[in-house]
């Protein structure tokens, strides 16, 4: 079993995120592995420790920081991990996915997994375009994976905590919302260990398109708080009182 | 030339009659070839062939550590527990009790056999960690935000010293002073991000800037110590976190460091010093106490509170600090300071050292009562209106505590706190 596993960098969202010009000020923010790959990561480690094969985890290089979050795939249980260096760090996501798929196509894959979605890509277009580049079909807000022969059953979660199961032919390419147990713990030290050990492969990407999501930003700038919340206060009469007031004066009731 | 002295001879004798008194004893059992039946010893093994922990084996089941263990006292543990379970078959590094132990080291203080459970469950949970053994989740983000960010709260990095706009006086930041200070003061990652511990951070940086002190903070250069970490098996973040932190506190010029944490005082006098860095670190009561002639004139108000003093067991049992915090105390007019009575030495632990504060809700799950909402217990029946603390971990520790007991009429702050308080009058 041949596990491909494509992991993105972000921007982290623990901090306030400056902008600059039309985008953010990527000088001022710090890039972080996206938070669903952890759950990626352990769902495809948990397959391969099921049924064997090995795990490759392959993502884009936006600042040249992204080997601290390859090498602590590896210390999870990835076998091998590989880069697409970008050195932009404004690379989007149908940019990225056509990447992805350049360099997934050759790796010979059963199974890929992606990130059902990431805080700046909350529409989670990075799985459907890679599969669609990579002529495979694709199942997104997976809550567990299991492989047998060649066939793959999934749990799909729905809104208003419906879920469905899937039986899936491979290769396909799945977008991970929960892997099956919590992702596990890797010790700092097999980190740096790993981190001192191994090299890891650059691949080589196609030309860069200009505005490859047909988006074009025109201003970005941080939500301003316009208004709150008003707390009605007194017996629950004058609160009901007031709210109906409140009704009657936006004619709603 | 040395005198050579002959070696007496032991004399052994079954019958001895002196004098015509039968002085005949009977043969200790000791001497004696019998069977001894124990249990099998692997589990026992397992751990004492880890590194650091022999002493786990030096246990002789006298159980004077239980009577204080401070886990026991809400719960059954303590470290002859923990040998017996090991003996009955138990595998400590697999087990809940292995993250329950807060490194407080009274058991260390009273057990004649020095069976060292601050050396032994460092290198358990190590152990466990490295196997891919159970690690609890709280603590898991813990370690991973220390490694992400630089500290367990996972802040980032580039708002370490943001606290310093509230402090009301300006905080220097060693790099951008570019010369020599008297005191490199090391905030720690609590008063640093915590909204709480932050008001003994400002306050603080008042009380230096009122005595003159001529200091200076890292700011952003600053991270977290890690030492608590490592007590809770995290040795290769430590060691990661610790090679940072010399390298920065060798940077700059200071001849004496300040903490406002124990845990910082222990990571960097006794821990660090083992990493090749071996410079003065003080503890924030102890440096203040040696102003304190200069510090009474400026408590120019009344505070008119009868405070208790949790001792924190990195301060004193594992630093010998007892005085200091209260001879700051009893400088403040209008303080009278009442003792529980587990005090100094045999100080209840809060529950949070050794990995404990980031352990809340699996240690809550395996004890009656947390520790901290225990020691919250004993300082309300002191009759005290006021808990006072002199570690970061443990004012929001007790806060909690104090409202989980019924006690909200305790109020919980920093010895700190109660300083700038008296300084400037009631905020």
């Amino acid at each position: 079993m041949n596990i491909i596993v494509a992991i993105k960098h972000i921007p982290s969202t623990a901090d306030d995120l400056p902008v600059k010009g039309n985008n953010l000020d990527f000088d001022s923010v710090d890039f972080v592995m996206n938070e669903f790959d952890e759950q990626s990561i352990e769902q495809a480690v948990l397959i391969k420790e099921a049924v064997g094969g090995t795990v490759t985890v392959v993502g884009i290089d936006l600042i040249g920081e992204l080997d601290g979050a390859l090498y602590l795939a590896l210390a999870k249980g990835a076998d091998k991990a590989l880069k697409i260096s970008a050195d932009d760090p404004s690379v989007d996501s149908h940019q990225q996915a056509k990447w992805l798929a350049e360099a997934i196509q050759g790796l010979s894959s059963d199974l890929i997994f992606t990130s059902v979605q990431a805080s700046n890509d909350l529409d989670g277009q990075i799985g459907p375009m890679l599969a669609a580049y990579l002529d495979m079909p694709y199942i997104g807000g997976v809550s567990s994976v299991e492989v047998s022969g060649n066939t793959a059953t999934v749990n799909k979660e729905f809104a208003g905590g419906v879920g469905a199961k899937y039986a899936l032919s491979l290769p396909s390419v799945i977008g991970v919302q929960a892997s099956s147990k919590p992702p596990r713990y890797a010790p700092v030290s097999k980190v740096r260990q790993i981190a001192q050990t191994v090299k890891i492969e650059e691949l080589a990407h196609s030309a860069q398109v200009e505005n490859s999501a047909g988006l074009i930003f025109k201003k970005m700038a941080p939500l301003i708080m316009t208004g709150r919340a008003e707390m009605f206060t007194g017996s629950p009469r004058e609160v009901a009182t007031k709210i109906v007031d409140l009704l009657k004066s936006k004619g709603l009731a | 030339m040395a005198v050579k002295f002959e070696k007496t001879k032991s004399i052994e004798i079954e019958h001895a009659v002196i004098d015509g008194v039968d002085i005949s004893g009977r043969w200790s059992r000791m001497f004696e070839q019998r069977v001894i039946f124990e249990y099998t010893p692997e589990l026992i093994e397992k751990i004492t062939d880890l590194p650091n922990a022999e002493s786990f084996a030096y246990c002789y089941q006298c159980a004077k550590c239980v009577g204080v263990c401070p886990v026991d006292i809400v719960g059954d543990y303590g470290p002859r527990k923990l040998y017996k379970h090991a003996q009955t078959g138990a595998d400590l590094t697999t087990s809940p009790d292995l993250w329950l132990c807060t490194t407080c080291s009274n058991c260390l203080r009273v057990c004649p056999k020095e069976v060292n459970m601050v050396k032994i469950m460092p290198s358990a949970r190590e152990q466990a960690i490295l196997n891919g053994n159970f690690v609890p989740k709280e603590l898991q983000y813990a370690f991973e935000n220390t490694a992400r960010t630089g500290n367990p709260l996972g802040q980032p990095q580039r708002k370490r010293d943001a606290w310093i706009q509230s402090a009301g006086v300006s905080v220097p930041i060693i790099k951008d002073l570019a010369r020599p200070v008297d005191v490199l003061w090391y905030v720690g990652s609590y008063p640093s991000y915590h909204p709480r511990s932050m008001e003994a951070a400002t306050a603080a940086a008042r009380i230096f800037t009122a005595l003159g002190i001529d200091f200076a903070v890292l700011g952003k250069e600053e991270k977290d110590d890690a030492d608590t970490q490592r007590l809770a098996g995290e040795k290769g973040l430590f060691e990661m976190m610790s090679e940072h932190n010399i390298q920065t506190f060798n940077k700059y010029e200071w001849k004496e460091m300040v903490v406002t944490g124990p845990h910082e005082l222990n990571a960097f006098k006794n821990i660090y010093s083992k990493c090749g860095f071996d410079r003065p670190v003080l503890h924030y009561t102890t440096f203040l106490a040696r102003y304190l002639d200069q510090l009474k004139p400026l408590l120019k108000h009344e505070v008119n509170i009868k405070v208790t003093y949790h001792d924190p067991c990195y301060l004193g049992r594992h630093n010998g600090e007892y005085e200091a915090p209260r001879k700051l105390l009893k400088a403040i007019p209008g303080v009278e300071l009442v003792e529980m009575g587990r005090n100094r030495e045999n100080g209840y632990c809060c529950g949070g050292g050794g990995g404990g504060m980031w352990l809340d809700s699996f240690s809550a799950a395996h004890v009656k009562m947390r520790l901290s909402e225990k020691r919250a217990m004993e300082a309300a029946s002191t009759g005290a209106n006021v808990m006072a603390v002199a570690c970061p971990f443990e004012v929001s520790r007790f806060e909690d505590a104090v409202k989980a007991t019924g006690n909200e009429h305790l109020g919980v702050l920093d010895i700190l706190e109660l300083l700038d308080r008296s300084m400037r009058g009631e905020q």
